[in-house]
């Protein structure tokens, strides 16, 4: 039997996850303004400023300036996609093909559901976080489905039946267990800490981690080795430049994508781009605070509602900040040679994870045993 | 004149080396023959010399002899010394002798060219971009290989009547005319029309016909390519195109038996205008002013482009084999036409062999001017007897076949090019006969004629023709003919093969004339298609000296 | 001749072989790019500045009495490499009082803009200097047909240049003063 309140509860979260799906593919498709843009003012230009809707083009002053920022550029883009031709060559494998593009946004939409965006104090004076699925092994259940994004790119590539999407398809399965790897050992350091024996918190959840740095530092300062390379497997996971060998479109022509076009190839677009909106959230809740203030300093807004909405605000901050690094980077470093990608992953990052963990592992137990407060 | 056929040479030391030249010959076509060029302006080859342009001045001496004893005078080293001419004489009346020094390159000559540029260019008007001569004109040449390439003339040129009506066909510009008198030589000597002359002095001379005639003559239009530069121009061409997009290609003139050679300069396909082509042996380098016109037949109203065959059928192998069809088994006439090649009418005469049928052909007469016009209108009608296809003269008319027919048992009439119906055939008997036409212009026959195919022009096609004087001409296709028809020799050779399998010949030239050369006792044996291609070849035709030739004493020309 | 000097290459400190300054470095020059003045040309509303001698499209011009220049001598169709012009001559009437002593004129001139490529020959070649690449740069056309500028639209781009010469006056003028015969 399904009772009345389970509906509820369902209904409630139903429509969370469509306002969060809303919300992450909504700035996916601004990531995608914000790239042309950046890229445009960092090479001199200045970007989509021509696409207008008619009325609102013509509300003085305002409209000018909406066009001039190319607010309504993702629309356009959208639009194009969705009309284009749909072209499928002949010598694709048909099933693949279509689900590939399918496969490659839907792990980037799942992780969404553990990502903490904010907390409020409900009527009992308890945090609830607010989250479409509180796990207790949230960071776990990201690792596991965002690297099931790959095979998005692995099927494209082999499905293709043509050899730049495949070389594209196997340099990307290859990248992406090369610096899985070096993400996961770069982790373990930050659970060792958040989790050290006697401290209130004691798990995977995103939520603890977040509030561990409550009224403490980030832990990009304590950190800063872990943070390093998470966030340079976190390039590499997500195939953006320096490390987008699937696509690399001067030696691979478009890589995995060559041959798609339309709306599967919107559908790729968006996935990167949810894949950076989702990374840099994650980079957010575990290096950089979450929804808190700044180091060492108590959260200087009221805890009501008004508080719980400065904070997810606060946070949204951080991650397109941080989208804006990721963007920063592409339009300042050249790509990767494979073979340095290679190297890079298994020569340097991961030996260097392996020491930052041993690290970490003697430090905190040198500050259990010590009994040394934490800062 | 040039006569170099005595075959009787002198060595004239030219530049310094010594040379053969034709003895007789001046110094400008001796030197010539030795690639060394003297410009000119008035002298021509083939008229006097005049000796007024003073373009052609060299320096000339012979070796000097004792007055005395008639001994040579030597210097020191024992040569004998040159006396040369203190001043500069005219090549170009000036007659080759033995011993005699000749330097075409040295500082005098080059200064008296400049000279004599610099004056000939005084008051010419410059006026290249518009004037037809721009890009053949002597002047411009000369102006360029020997002038000084300025001019110290600072006072204002004089100002002439630019397009003075010389006659029907010739626009005078007086202003660009350098006096050189070629045109007026032209027309007391070989036109045998003297209209033309100078009048005034100074730079008031003006070329101008003598008061109350004009320049109407049949050859008028070779004083404009006569003229070195752009005064006389062709009111036909004028303006029309720049010769430097004209591709010459050389062929031969269908006006009359004359068979003057002939330059057909067409642009993209399109013919623009035809000029004479320099043959001492038939033309020298002149033709008739209304051969020139011969050209407008190619994209005139008249041409015929469409075949016609079972009614609508518009497609020329269609019309072919219905023709075929027409011809098989059955007792036809077919006429032929002097306006044919050699070539064509060995086919036609194949294709009355092979249906045991009787021939028929027309001739078409006029007046002889007794130049280049002769009384036989058609190019080929000595062809037509060495073909085979015929051995009587023609008639003006075509009353055998008229006779024929009323006495009845013709089947169907073959007709290539002929206008039967006004050859004193009468329409009524052609009643229930098909006619198959084939031919170029559209006349009374063609209109009346079951199945039609269109063929090519002269200028179209390949072949020979055979003039007056029995001087076998080969001459190339000059310009594409129109899309979708066939040379006619292609189309006989389907005919043929359509009515007899085991006569089939292939319409190939060499092989036709080999065919022709094989009877053992024909005139044009050893004789190739390649040999009369590239200059006439005279054929024996004393086997028809008896034959009522029509032609009269004209160049070139005897009648036997 | 400068003395060639040979430098050195050192070995990579510690923090050059991490490439982590390097890379802070180029972030600071993309990031200051940021705020410069951009160079972007907002075409249609902004057109770009022609500099002298620029080729544009080829276009027929009239003297500053308004008379038609060209005498088609066909120069400019004889040089043309890749065959864009096409004229068709034609003769000035005897009763046009200003120019029938210029007696040549182009009846037609086309030419086709799909095949020029504004390479200024005709405009060197002109011995009339009637022809000019302009600074009109952008044609187009919806069909083959509408490339192909004729005499009226060749004119029309062209207007009135300046003439240093009146060759064609001062020849009238000749004409009338008493040089004449």
């Amino acid at each position: 039997m399904i009772d009345f309140e389970t509906i509820q509860v369902v209904a409630i979260k139903l429509t969370f996850a469509f306002l969060m799906v809303g919300a992450v593919m909504t700035m996916a498709g601004y990531s995608v303004l914000a790239e042309r843009k950046v890229s445009a003012w960092m090479q001199g230009r200045v970007g989509p400023n021509r696409t207008v809707l008619p009325l609102v083009g013509s509300v003085p002053v305002i409209g000018r300036f909406l066009q001039g920022l190319g607010i309504f550029q993702p629309l356009a883009d959208g639009l194009k996609f969705l009309f284009k031709e749909e072209i499928v060559p002949g010598h694709v494998n048909k099933l693949y093909y279509y689900l590939a593009p399918i496969v490659a946004l839907v792990p980037a939409l799942t992780t969404m559901t553990v990502l903490p965006f904010g907390e409020f104090t409900n009527a009992d004076g308890n945090f609830v976080p607010l989250i479409l699925a509180d796990l207790d092994i949230g960071i776990l259940f990201i690792l596991a489905v965002s690297s099931l994004g790959v095979y998005g790119i692995v099927l494209a590539g082999w499905s293709s039946n043509s050899k730049y999407p495949f070389l594209g398809g196997i340099r990307s399965s290859a990248q992406m267990i090369s610096y899985e790897l070096a993400m996961g050992l770069s982790l373990l350091p930050v659970f060792l800490w958040v989790s050290e024996p006697g401290s209130s918190v004691s798990s995977l959840s995103l939520v603890e981690i977040v509030r561990a740095q409550n009224s403490s530092t980030w832990l990009l300062l304590i950190q800063p080795v872990s943070a390093l390379i998470f966030l340079i497997a976190l390039f590499a996971e997500t195939n953006r430049l320096p490390f987008d060998m699937p696509e690399s479109e001067t030696d691979l022509v478009g890589g995995f994508h060559t041959e798609y076009g339309s709306f599967k190839f919107g559908i790729f677009f968006v996935a990167e781009y949810a894949h950076i909106v989702i990374g840099s959230a994650i980079f957010t809740l575990l290096f950089l605070g979450g929804w808190n203030f700044l180091p060492w300093l108590d959260n200087p807004w009221p805890s009501s509602w008004i508080g719980t909405l400065i904070g997810t605000v606060w946070f949204l901050t951080k991650t397109i900040g941080l989208i804006f690094f990721f963007i920063w980077i592409r339009w300042t470093l050249p790509r990767f040679r494979y073979d340095q990608v290679m190297n890079l992953g298994w020569t340097k990052l991961l030996p260097l994870a392996l020491a930052n963990l041993v690290f970490y592992i003697l430090l905190v137990t040198w500050l259990d045993q010590s009994n040394f407060n934490l800062p | 004149m040039i006569s170099q056929t005595k075959g009787e040479t002198v060595t004239i030391v030219l530049d310094g080396e010594d040379v053969e030249v034709p003895a007789g010959s001046n110094l400008v076509d001796a030197a010539a023959l030795h690639s060394k060029e003297i410009p000119h302006y008035c002298y021509h080859p083939q008229l006097s010399v005049a000796g007024n342009c003073r373009m052609c001045l060299i320096e000339m001496g012979t070796p000097m002899r004792d007055r005395q004893t008639g001994e040579p005078v030597l210097d020191e080293d024992g040569v004998p010394k040159i006396g040369w001419v203190p001043k500069p004489v005219i090549g170009c009346a000036t007659t080759v002798s033995q011993g005699m020094h000749v330097k075409t390159i040295s500082d005098k000559v080059t200064d008296c060219r400049e000279g004599i540029m610099e004056f000939l260019l005084v008051n010419h008007p410059l006026d290249c971009p518009i004037c037809d001569q721009a890009g053949e004109c002597r002047l411009q040449e000369f102006a360029t290989d020997y002038g000084r390439g300025y001019s110290r003339y600072v006072e204002r040129k004089n100002v002439k009547p630019k397009r003075t009506r010389l006659g029907p066909r010739v626009t005078l510009d007086d202003e660009r005319c350098i006096l050189c008198s070629r045109c007026i030589r032209f027309c007391q000597e070989v036109a045998d029309d003297d209209v033309l002359g100078f009048v005034d002095r100074g730079s008031y001379s003006t070329l101008t016909c003598f008061p109350g005639k004009e320049l109407q003559n049949n050859y008028s239009l070779n004083t404009v390519d006569l003229c070195p530069v752009g005064a006389l121009t062709s009111t036909d061409f004028r303006f029309k195109m720049r010769v430097w997009f004209l591709k010459e290609s050389p062929s031969i003139c269908t006006e009359s038996s004359a068979g003057s050679n002939i330059l057909v300069s067409s642009r993209e396909g399109e013919i623009h205008r035809i000029t004479p082509r320099r043959n001492d042996e038939v033309n020298d380098s002149w033709m008739t002013d209304s051969g020139r016109a011969l050209y407008k037949q190619v994209r005139s109203d008249d041409r015929l482009l469409t075949p016609r065959g079972n009614g609508t059928d518009k497609i020329l192998d269609h019309a072919i084999t219905t023709a075929t069809n027409i011809l098989k088994d059955k007792e036809i006439a077919v006429v032929g036409s002097c306006h044919g090649t050699l070539e064509e009418l060995y086919l036609l005469n194949r294709l009355s062999k092979i249906t045991n049928s009787k021939k028929y052909l027309r001739g078409y007469f006029g007046e002889d001017d007794g130049i280049l016009l002769s009384a036989d209108r058609t190019p080929n009608l000595r062809g037509a007897l060495l073909s085979g296809f015929t051995n009587s003269y023609p008639k003006d008319n075509l009353k055998s076949l008229n006779n024929d027919l009323k006495r009845g048992g013709l089947d169907a009439v073959f007709v290539y090019r002929d206008d039967i119906l006004n050859s004193e055939v009468d329409e009524e008997l052609l009643k229930g006969i098909p006619l198959v036409f084939m031919g170029t212009q559209k006349n009374s026959t063609s209109d009346l004629a079951e199945v039609l195919i269109p063929s090519l022009t002269s200028f179209e096609k390949k072949g020979t023709f055979i003039n007056r004087s029995f001087f076998a001409q080969g001459f190339e296709q000059a310009v594409p003919g129109p899309a979708g028809l066939l040379p006619d020799l292609l189309i006989l050779s389907k005919i043929i093969e359509g009515l007899d399998e085991e006569s089939k010949i292939d319409p190939d030239l060499s092989l036709i004339w080999k065919n022709l050369g094989s009877p053992p006792k024909s005139p044009l044996k050893g004789i190739t298609f390649n040999d009369v291609l590239e200059s006439p070849v005279k054929v024996d035709g004393s086997k028809w000296e008896s034959l009522p030739f029509v032609e009269k004493k004209a160049m070139h020309y005897l009648p036997v | 001749m400068p003395k060639t000097v040979v430098l050195e290459r050192k070995p990579l400190s510690i923090s050059e072989r991490t490439y982590l300054p390097q890379i802070a470095t180029g972030l600071k020059t993309t990031f200051t790019n940021m705020f410069k003045p951009k160079v972007t040309l907002q075409y249609p509303e902004e057109k770009p500045r022609i500099p002298n001698n620029y080729r544009g499209v080829p276009t027929l011009v009239k003297d500053p009495n308004g008379r038609e220049k060209c005498v088609s001598c066909q120069l400019c169709e004889f040089v043309c490499p890749p065959k864009a012009i096409r004229i068709t001559p034609g003769s000035v009437p005897e009763d046009e009082e200003d120019r029938h002593h210029v007696e040549k004129a182009p009846e037609e001139f086309e030419i086709n803009m799909l095949r020029c490529i504004y390479c200024g020959y005709c405009q060197e070649v002109c011995p009339e200097e009637a022809i000019f690449l302009q600074e009109e740069y952008s044609s187009s056309g919806y069909s083959r047909e509408e490339m192909v500028n004729d005499k009226a639209k060749l004119y029309e781009l062209g207007g009135t240049l300046p003439d240093q010469h009146y060759k064609w006056d001062k020849k009238k003028q000749a004409e009338d003063e008493g040089n004449s015969h």
